[in-house]
């Protein structure tokens, strides 16, 4: 009598739908910390063009977040608040890592968007009797956000793909889902494949919509 | 009435306007000239208190403009600025650019800015343009669009920065002929340009400006045609050439 026995055991449904679970937290992820981000960076950005104490006060947090590798800075997060013990999830140092990273890239855009927009067609709304609030809001955020859309939603999806990093906190998002998956069957290019297709799956019709709303708010 | 007194402008140490006094009575229509770099557009921008001054004073209708007590956003009203680079806002159309400042600066309901913004666009003959974006427009038609915006605030003074110099030659008579209808409704217009035929022509008033000074002041035909002064003598001979 012969016992077949193997490490592995063989692809089942509930495979699949471990990998989809880890797939709805890449893309809430995405979304928690690419809104939060987003929010940062505007802040961020319109505050160091504005403020010469701002530009060099926040200069630090600014070159340390774009300099430092993202994976060490999960790393860093989740030690610093152990260390000062208030230990936090692994999903609480994926969000809040990710947001203060998404907020620096898209406060650097911000700040190239604002300073493209022609001092001139700043000058021209002052002497229409516009204040500095009209017009930042009717004349200089209209403009600036055409010009950095379409390089926020290429880093929009990069922050969709730099999701998986998280997961060296621990956190299972869709590609550690995928190698655990892995690591029981053994179907390593059928799985990542797989995977793959998903992360396509959630990134393109970003940058689909990205595209049509590009050409909706372009200068025709 | 504008009264400019004793006003001096530097950026740095360039001091670019040393020391001018001039008064612009209402329903004028002045005409600044001179060379390149001699301060004549600066101080216009200095008139509207888009830039500041390092000595005198710009007095609008009894207004200090540079006084920090004035509110200069609402004296600005009075004050339509009209530049040599058009500065149409790109992402508005034409009705738009010129409902714009009425609707958020005068506060007035959308409909009756745009019914307004309507009218002087009618006025400088884009009224089959107003819904095209500048892009769309040519360098005359978008430097019109930009005297109607001006025009939409309904402004006592209209200052005029070069604003055919960036023309092609052919489209610079239709703006022309714009400012012509403006001085036939009694506004007062400052305007610094290159174009000495039409200073001749529309001027009640021209001042030859020369190294951030007036040089010479006078009736718009007696200063072009028979100037007193050497230096005016030699500007005119070098650009009507």
């Amino acid at each position: 009598m012969v016992i077949n026995i193997t490490p592995y055991s063989g692809l089942q449904w509930s495979d699949f739908w471990y990998v989809l679970d880890g797939a709805w937290r890449t893309v809430m992820l995405t979304i928690v910390s690419g809104a939060a981000g987003t929010l940062i960076g505007l802040v961020l950005g319109w505050a160091r063009e504005n403020s010469v104490i701002l530009r060099y006060g926040l200069a630090l947090y600014v070159d340390v977040t774009r300099s430092v590798p993202l994976i060490i800075q999960f790393i860093l997060v989740n030690s610093v608040f152990s260390i000062f013990g208030l230990p936090l999830t692994p999903l609480e140092v994926g969000l809040l890592t990710l947001s203060l990273y998404m907020g620096v890239q898209t406060s650097e855009l911000v700040r190239a968007g604002i300073r493209s927009v022609p001092e001139q067609l700043q000058k021209a709304a002052r002497s229409l009797g516009m204040n500095y609030w009209q017009v930042q809001t009717h004349i200089t955020a209209p403009l600036a956000i055409r010009t950095i859309f379409p390089s926020w939603i290429g880093t929009l999806i990069g922050l969709t793909k730099d999701t998986a990093l998280v997961s060296v906190v621990g956190y299972i998002e869709l590609l550690r889902a995928a190698q655990i998956v892995i690591n029981r069957s053994n179907e390593t290019l059928l799985i990542l494949i797989g995977v793959g297709v998903f992360y396509f799956i959630i990134c393109y019709p970003v940058s689909l919509y990205g595209r049509r709303l590009e050409r909706r708010l372009a200068h025709d | 009435m504008i009264e400019i007194k004793g006003v001096r402008k530097s950026f740095g140490d360039n001091e670019v306007i040393k020391g001018i006094d001039l008064t612009i009575n209402k329903g004028e229509v002045f005409c600044l000239i001179g060379a390149s770099g001699s301060g004549k557009s600066t101080l216009l921008q200095c008139i509207n208190g888009l830039e500041s001054i390092q000595g005198g004073q710009i007095l609008v209708d009894g207004h200090d403009v540079h006084d920090k007590r004035t509110n200069i956003n609402e004296l600005r009203q009075k004050l339509g600025l009209v530049f040599q680079q058009y500065n149409a806002f790109p992402h508005l159309t034409a009705i738009d650019n010129v409902a714009l400042a009425p609707r958020i600066v005068k506060k007035m309901r959308r409909s009756d800015a745009l019914a307004l913004a309507r009218q002087h666009l009618e006025y400088v003959g884009l009224g089959d343009k107003m819904h095209l974006k500048p892009k769309s427009l040519s360098g005359g038609q978008q430097q019109r669009l930009a005297i109607a915006r001006a025009l939409a605030m309904q402004p006592t003074y209209m200052l005029f920065d070069e604003i055919t110099s960036a023309l092609d030659p052919e489209l610079v008579g239709e703006v022309l002929d714009t400012i012509r209808k403006l001085k036939e409704s009694g506004l007062t217009i400052i305007m610094v340009t290159h174009d000495i035929a039409f200073a001749r022509e529309s001027a009640d008033r021209v001042a030859f400006f020369d190294r951030g000074k007036i040089c010479e002041i006078g009736d718009a035909r007696q200063v072009i045609s028979q100037p007193r002064e050497e230096r005016t003598r030699q500007f005119l001979q070098r650009v009507l050439q």
